[in-house]
């Protein structure tokens, strides 16, 4: 066998995609319909009233946010289901058992589910485009960042689907932590509109970074400066990147 | 031959305290077929555990095919089959897909007529496109078993193969287990009946919390086995045994009021009638008459029973 076991990879990967396309209708049509949702009353009802933030129609402002909110939603629920579930049926007795590392476990399941995160978030783009004019002012940076974000957040998931004991304990973090975070975190407002001091608070918020970066490469213009957006993704990467390091070290909660 | 498993002062110590193996020793030889009994409980299932990659030892090492378990995982886990005691499968999937992918994990290249092979050696090539959900629970052992041959191993560990399986299954098991024997695959199997240790296995062991207390031929086994213990309860007390029975070879015991006689049952003189003879002739009068085997199951309880009263 060679150095790195990419058939390993290969099959994980593939084994995940297809549990995705077992489930593609409704695994792709919620997503879209959220966002349509989403669109047509912050869009629709608020954007009525409010036209523009700073200089960009209210519709195509809270496009990146709309991306960005499903992209987080969705690549921690893969993410972290992807490895749960092998653990809750015990089926993960056979991924333990193989002549695989760690560093390839993790290549694979978070590659699948990043694959699918940027899959939604770029069908919510396209659909986006059928409400709204959205101008990309950086294309190569938007599609980075859209990867970035989907590894990220894949990452967590993972940690998550590890941590986790119950589906309660899967669902906890994103329902309570994630969506409240994103939703104050200028999805569908700029920090800017906020009066203090609400809008230092914010600056707390890791996830206005990320969202405002996302927003300058369409934009070219985010609540704080693309550099601080950046180093936040960067954190985010190594900071999960060392709790699954950690984890397989020390076979937290996989290994007896 | 050569051993393909080594095991060396193997212990394992939980966060709780409990202590699942106490230091054991093992070798394996290649191509034969062990059988590890012992009680629920023992360490049969922590010791496979470890020795594929699910659990972690506390102390001492394993080396599987000449490579350290830990150190070098890849080239130790290549060489294993495992199939767990629990049936984990993944529901949705079909059975093809699911043994076809255990091989990839193993980083097999694919080899569509190796996987029918397996398929149609476990009887499941005709349920090759069915969903495992849709299986019973003996065909969804097989699939288990399936995927663990899927990648062609060296050695085969089968935890507890035939527990809650069906008369025919189970009998439809060993003949697959003597089969697989045939090819050259080290089998290391677990299991509670006694039966199937005497039916299968090359070597016997035996352990109990966390100590291997016996590992011994079959074949040695079987010979304690294949004897039987006469107990002749006599009418009055002897003081010593009559020298007209010498050449049965028996003893006293119970205070001079039992005669133990022991005979091999393959014999084809077992000696008990003419040994009964003699006693009528000598006058000497007996009670009753009673015979038994020690199984392998005999030896299992005594040696269990020894540990606990410890």
């Amino acid at each position: 066998m060679s150095v790195v076991n990419l058939r390993a990879i290969a099959s994980i990967y593939r084994f995940e995609l297809h549990r995705f396309r077992r489930t593609l209708l409704t695994g792709l049509m919620v997503p879209v319909i959220t966002t349509t949702l989403y669109f047509v009353v912050f869009g629709g009802a608020i954007g009525s009233r409010m036209t523009e933030v700073d200089g960009i129609p209210y519709a195509a402002f809270i496009v990146p946010g709309l991306i960005m909110m499903a992209m987080f939603t969705e690549s921690i629920f893969n993410a972290s289901f992807g490895i749960y579930m092998p653990k809750f049926t015990g089926t993960i007795y056979e991924l333990l058992s193989a002549p695989v590392s760690a560093t390839e476990t993790i290549i694979a399941y978070v590659g699948a589910a990043a694959t699918k995160s940027l899959i939604i978030g770029t069908i919510i783009f396209l659909t986006a485009h059928l409400f709204v004019d959205v101008p990309v002012a950086h294309p190569f940076a938007m599609a980075g960042f859209m990867i970035l974000i989907a590894i990220s957040f894949c990452l967590f998931g993972f940690i998550l689907g590890i941590w986790a004991q119950s589906f309660e304990q899967l669902q906890v973090i994103p329902m309570l932590l994630i969506m409240p975070m994103t939703f104050l975190g200028g999805a569908f407002y700029s920090v800017q509109m906020l009066g203090e001091p609400w809008r230092t608070i914010t600056l707390f918020n890791p996830i206005v970074y990320l969202i405002s970066g996302f927003r300058w490469t369409f934009f070219g213009k985010g609540d704080v400066a693309i550099e601080f957006s950046l180093i936040f993704v960067a954190g985010m990467l190594t900071v999960c990147l060392g709790i699954i390091g950690w984890m397989f070290r020390t076979g937290y909660r996989l290994k007896k | 031959m050569a051993s393909i498993i080594e095991i060396e002062g193997l212990t394992k110590r939980y966060a709780s305290g409990f202590e699942a193996l106490k230091g054991v020793d093992l070798t394996i030889e290649e191509g034969e077929i062990f059988a590890l009994l012992g009680p629920n409980g023992a360490g049969k299932t922590t010791m496979i555990s470890i020795i594929c990659g699910i659990a972690r030892a506390t102390g001492g090492s394993v080396k599987v095919a000449g490579h350290d378990i830990v150190r070098d995982y890849r080239g130790a886990r290549d060489a294993i089959g495992l199939v767990p005691q629990e049936l984990s499968t993944d529901q949705f999937e079909r059975v093809i897909d699911t043994v076809t992918f255990s091989r990839g994990l193993f980083g097999k290249p694919r080899n569509p007529e190796h996987i029918e092979k397996v398929l149609r050696d476990l009887s499941l090539w005709d349920k090759r496109n069915a969903k495992i959900l849709e299986l019973s629970g003996g065909m969804k052992r097989r699939v288990m078993i399936a995927k663990a041959l899927s990648h062609e191993p060296r050695v085969l560990f089968l935890d507890e193969p035939t527990a809650g399986v069906d008369v025919e299954l189970r009998r439809d098991m060993w003949k697959l287990i003597g089969e697989l024997r045939q090819t050259g695959v080290t089998i290391i199997l677990t299991t509670h009946y006694i039966e199937e240790a005497e039916e299968m296995a090359d070597r016997v062991g035996v352990i109990n919390r966390g100590e291997l207390m016996l590992v011994e031929d079959k074949t040695a086994l079987m010979k304690k086995l294949g004897k039987k213990t006469l107990t002749v309860v006599l009418a009055e007390r002897l003081a010593a045994v009559p020298a007209e029975l010498a050449e049965w070879d028996v003893t006293l015991k119970g205070d001079g009021q039992e005669i133990e006689y022991i005979f091999d049952t393959q014999a084809e003189r077992t000696g008990v009638s003419s040994l009964l003879r003699r006693l009528g002739d000598l006058g000497i009068g007996y009670k009753d008459l009673n015979t038994a085997q020690s199984s392998l199951e005999d030896i299992f309880v005594s040696l269990v029973h020894q540990e606990k009263a410890a």
